[in-house]
């Protein structure tokens, strides 16, 4: 009992150990004094962070990143929302086709979804006779679809887990249906909608497979300004840009625990 | 006129019935209990009232109005759900005040009326606290007070009491007897608890498989019971299936004759309904019904005998007999004879014997 009990820990651990050592390593790799990376390391150094602000290609990469993400976020978050209270308490025939459908950006790789959107939009830019690709609009609309499926799944999460009767209850008080959504349904899905906020954030915040097709000159993501500085250095600058980005979503995630606890969601 | 009222009220899912017309007429100030097995139908009635299931047949009238195509927020009744159903990120004023700010009633009104209907279930010095904060029975007035301050025309009730202790479940039921009354609400109760009915109740509705049963007061159903399913719903009986057999008897199934009412009894088979607690039993042979003990099951202030008569067992409910009288140690197998009162035993129609209305 207690060496099955031992091995059973030490599989855990081992999964911990696994999934964590690419973060650890990078955090650990952007202090390494030496250009190439190596081990063991010649020293230590926080000249990769410095060099990292100073690029203007990172900084304004960031920035796009998040003005898209906040966007698409800001976007997809409600339409997913209404999209889960449809298909969990409405009656609309094909529900479940819905449901799979929604749900659909996340089985599709993220570089045939960009492709496919990259062709749709030559042709709609015939359409509108406008830029559609390399726009913040295409960007955004892009984006909007890498948020709806995690709001559908963790909105309709919780969306199930109420009691009906609190709902019944407020309508049976003379609540008309939207009254009855406003001020007792949407409060309850808080945890939901708030959950589902962050984790759409962060995949429209670190996407590159889908954006990598869609962004145009002067207007590139994070990611993709990581992948094009790739291509020409590696030092650990980049490692100094993962690490950052590393802590500032961990910060998102404790911020966010503190209000809403996720584990409960999630 | 009638402050509620059901005509003909059904409903049928594909081609299960729920409900079959049920026909109803509610009193101003009257409580009515719905009562029967689980799956009669007696909620979806209330749920009908309350607007959330749509009849397939059939009218709601409150008031005199006809509300059957309302939709529930726009009927006026104030319900308590079983599971409560309190609103969780509101406080307990916040929850009460909820109604009267649908009604658009001021601020000031407003403030008053909560104030009053938390005093009247004594929870004022837990206005500012949230659902959570409070155990089950407060969870409970907060849900009664929230429905009674608006005032409902009709105030309906789905199982209140199901989700309390034993202890706390007589209080609030007094209480909210004594509410009901003092307001004068118009009240349907939904209960499985036949104690729960007969003790709250102006008027029973027996329900069983869709149908109402019988419609009267505690007494009527339990001193004459329409039917075998009411008989052996309210409280308990003997229901033995035979046939009357001449004058002031009745042959059973099994053999034995025993003496009962055939007043205005059905003809051909019949079920006669006879009370434990009518039953005298005496020991040894003499005048009545003789059988033989063979069980005795002591049970404090009570002590319950079955009697086999030949095939036919009764049961025979009694006060425990002190030491020293006659019927004191009375053991399995001895003889003994039943007497009772030939207007004790009523006929009521043969009809198959559901399992769950057997004493």
């Amino acid at each position: 009992m207690a060496a099955r009990r031992l091995l059973f820990r030490g599989a855990v651990l081992g999964a911990y150990a696994l999934i964590l050592a690419p973060v650890l390593s990078v955090i650990v790799i952007s202090v390494f004094r030496q250009e190439i990376v190596s081990f063991p390391p010649e020293g230590l150094t926080l000249r990769w962070y410095a060099n990292a602000f100073e690029k203007r290609e990172f900084a304004r990469g960031f920035v796009e990143s998040l003005k898209v993400a906040l966007l698409a976020t800001a976007i997809g978050v409600p339409v997913g929302t209404a999209a889960a209270y449809g298909i969990i308490r409405g009656r609309l025939p094909g529900r479940g086709v819905l449901n799979t459908l929604l749900l659909g950006p996340l089985a599709i790789p993220g570089v045939v979804t960009g492709t496919a959107l990259y062709l749709f939009y030559v042709r709609a830019e015939f359409w509108v006779d406008d830029d559609i690709k390399g726009t913040l609009a295409g960007l955004v609309a892009a984006h909007v679809l890498l948020t709806i499926p995690w709001t559908v799944r963790l909105v309709s999460a919780t969306l199930t887990g109420l009691d009906r009767s609190i709902e019944e209850a407020a309508s049976n008080l003379g609540a008309p249906p939207f009254t009855v959504f406003r001020r007792v349904t949407l409060p309850m899905l808080r945890p939901g909608v708030v959950a589902a906020s962050l984790f759409s954030f962060i995949q429209s915040f670190e996407n590159l497979e889908l954006t990598l097709l869609l962004v145009g000159p002067g207007r590139t993501t994070l990611p993709v300004a990581m992948l094009n500085y790739l291509e020409f250095r590696v030092d650990p600058t980049l490692a100094a840009v993962a690490t950052i980005q590393i802590l500032l979503v961990t910060a998102l995630m404790l911020t966010t625990d503190r209000f809403v606890k996720l584990s409960r969601v999630v | 006129m009638a402050s509620l009222q059901l005509d003909g009220l059904s409903k049928r899912y594909g081609t299960t019935t729920a409900v079959e017309r049920v026909d109803l007429a509610v009193a101003q100030g009257e409580l009515i209990a719905l009562l029967g097995p689980s799956g009669c139908g007696k909620t979806t009635t209330l749920r009908m009232v309350a607007g959330f299931v749509a009849p397939s047949a059939g009218r709601v009238l409150i008031g005199g109005k006809d509300v059957t195509r309302l939709p529930p927020h726009a009927r006026d009744t104030g319900m308590v759900f079983q599971s409560y159903a309190l609103f969780p990120h509101m406080t307990v004023a916040e929850n009460t005040a909820f109604g009267l700010e649908m009604r658009k009633v001021g601020r000031a009104e407003r403030e008053t009326r909560v104030a009053e209907a938390l005093r009247l279930v004594r929870l004022s010095h837990l206005a500012e606290r949230l659902p959570r904060q409070l155990s089950g029975g407060q969870q409970q007035r907060v849900a009664l007070a929230r429905a009674l301050v608006i005032n409902p025309a009709v105030f309906l009730l789905d199982e209140p009491l199901s989700n309390l202790d034993a202890k706390l479940r007589a209080e609030v039921r007094l209480e909210i007897r004594m509410l009901q009354r003092r307001l004068g609400l118009t009240t349907l109760f939904v209960t499985h608890d036949q104690e729960e009915a007969l003790t709250m109740a102006d008027r029973l509705v027996v329900m069983d498989h869709g149908r109402v049963r019988q419609i009267g007061s505690a007494e009527a159903l339990y001193e004459a019971p329409a039917d075998a399913f009411v008989a052996g719903f309210i409280g308990r009986c003997n229901l033995v299936p035979g046939a009357p057999e001449g004058e002031g008897q009745f042959r059973a199934e099994r053999g034995s004759l025993l003496p009962c009412d055939t007043a205005n009894a059905p003809r051909g088979p019949a079920i006669l309904a006879l009370r434990p607690e009518r039953i005298a039993l005496s020991r040894g042979t003499g005048a009545g019904v003789a059988g033989r003990a063979v069980a005795v099951t002591y049970l404090g202030a009570q002590c319950e005998w079955r009697v086999d008569l030949g095939g036919t067992v009764l049961v025979v409910t009694g006060a425990a007999p002190p030491p020293g009288s006659p019927l004191h140690g009375l053991a399995p197998g001895e003889p003994v004879t039943l007497n009772w009162p030939a207007s004790a035993a009523r006929l009521l129609p043969a009809e198959t014997l559901d399992d769950d209305a057997q004493p």
